[in-house]
């Protein structure tokens, strides 16, 4: 499908794909967003803040998401502490 | 019992009051009686484009706060007998809209009208939430540019979780897309995200795409909604628009660019 489409229309290689690439990614990321709860940017941070307080991890280490499941949601936290001697 | 259609956005400036005073002039044409809210507290619009501003004694927060009653707020369009308006104050109290009022005021003209149309202003706050709360359907109002793609869609987000019919576990609001001010040309040329690419992004059904026009700045001119001010493309993609909104199944006619032919160049389009 997506290949006849590049058939169909060989002049389209103007900025219109550039907007489409990048609107599909930030998109998805607002969706991913959009079900959790308003605290949860602000639970976010603060965790964050203690992690690094008392381990050598930076953002990039640390995943946190939030996922539903029947009536329970689970909140996941998944940190790669650095060993001490790679600092 | 009337249908609540809130015309919405959340840029600014893309064509939802345009697309409002279109789509009620385009039902009142069909035979429904039917009433166009703005919700533009502070910074009232619909009543110019519709040609009825020096009309206006009441508004909309006048009613909420007893100063009138509703039938003395509506305005019956020039155009239509079927039409009417309720226009905005221009207070600048931020605070003039309350729940219960706008509650109390939707209510009472879904009593009267078939179609109550809510034009809200950009943004999502107050005007913005209250034109969505009450709704029905919606009509998302998106210019093929990144901006207004990714409000369109916080504005579906915000439909799926703070409107009365989320909020209150009823069906979901019915969801419709037109996109405005669209250029076939442009497409054509690869430098304006497409009608499809659109639809791939936003993943909701299409009303119709109503092409860049002179015709729409010459109407509100006049103060007449544009399906009303003569044939024009725009006005001809709102009056298609409509039709499809109704439950209509018809071919779409501004999506490709057709070069312009001796006859047509001869005779204008
Ligand atoms: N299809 C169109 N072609 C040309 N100009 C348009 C079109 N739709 C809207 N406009 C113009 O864009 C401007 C903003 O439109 P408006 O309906 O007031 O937007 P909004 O209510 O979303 O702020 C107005 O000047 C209007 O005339
Ligand atoms: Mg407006």
């Amino acid at each position: 499908m997506r290949l006849l489409d590049y058939f169909r229309s060989p002049r389209r290689r103007g900025s219109a794909q550039k907007a489409k690439d990048r609107l599909q990614v930030i998109i998805a990321h607002g969706r991913a967003n959009r079900n959790s709860p308003e605290y949860f940017p602000q639970l976010r941070e603060e965790l964050l803040e203690v992690i690094k307080k008392y381990t050598k991890a930076s953002n990039e280490d640390i995943k946190m998401s939030l996922e539903r499941e029947g009536s329970y949601e689970i909140l996941e936290l998944n940190v790669t502490i650095p060993t001490t001697d790679t600092k | 019992m009337a249908k609540i259609v809130v015309v919405t956005s959340g840029k600014g400036g893309v064509g939802k009051t345009t697309t409002s005073a279109a789509f009620g002039a385009g039902l009142a044409l069909k035979g429904y009686r039917t009433v166009v809210v703005d919700f533009d507290i502070g910074l009232r619009n619909l009543d110019l484009i519709m040609g009825c501003e020096r009309r206006v004694v009441y508004d909309f927060v006048n009613v909420i706060q007893g100063d009138a009653n509703i039938n003395q707020a509506l305005i019956k369009a020039k155009q239509l007998d079927n039409l009417y308006i309720l226009p905005a104050s221009q207070t600048k109290d931020k605070d003039a809209l309350t729940q219960e009022g706008v509650e109390m005021i939707l209510e009472s003209l879904r009593e009267t009208f078939d179609y109550v149309i809510c034009d809200s202003p950009a943004g999502i706050e107050r005007g913005a939430y209250f034109a969505m709360y009450f709704a029905d359907e919606a009509i998302i109002v998106t210019n093929p540019e990144v901006s207004s793609v990714r409000d369109s869609d916080r504005i579906l987000g915000i439909l799926a979780s703070k409107s009365k019919r989320s909020v209150e576990n009823m069906e979901p609001i019915k969801e419709h897309l037109l996109l405005a001010r669209y250029n076939p040309k442009r497409v054509k040329d690869g430098d304006m995200l497409s009608v499809e690419d659109v639809q791939d992004l936003l993943d909701i059904p299409l009303l119709g795409a109503v092409p860049e026009s002179e015709a729409v700045l010459m109407a509100s001119n006049r103060g007449v909604p544009v399906v009303l001010d003569g044939k024009s493309d725009a006005g001809d993609a709102y009056t298609d628009a409509v039709a499809r909104f109704l439950g209509e199944d018809l071919p779409h006619r501004f999506l490709h660019y057709q070069k312009k032919g001796f006859f047509s160049r001869l005779f204008g389009s």
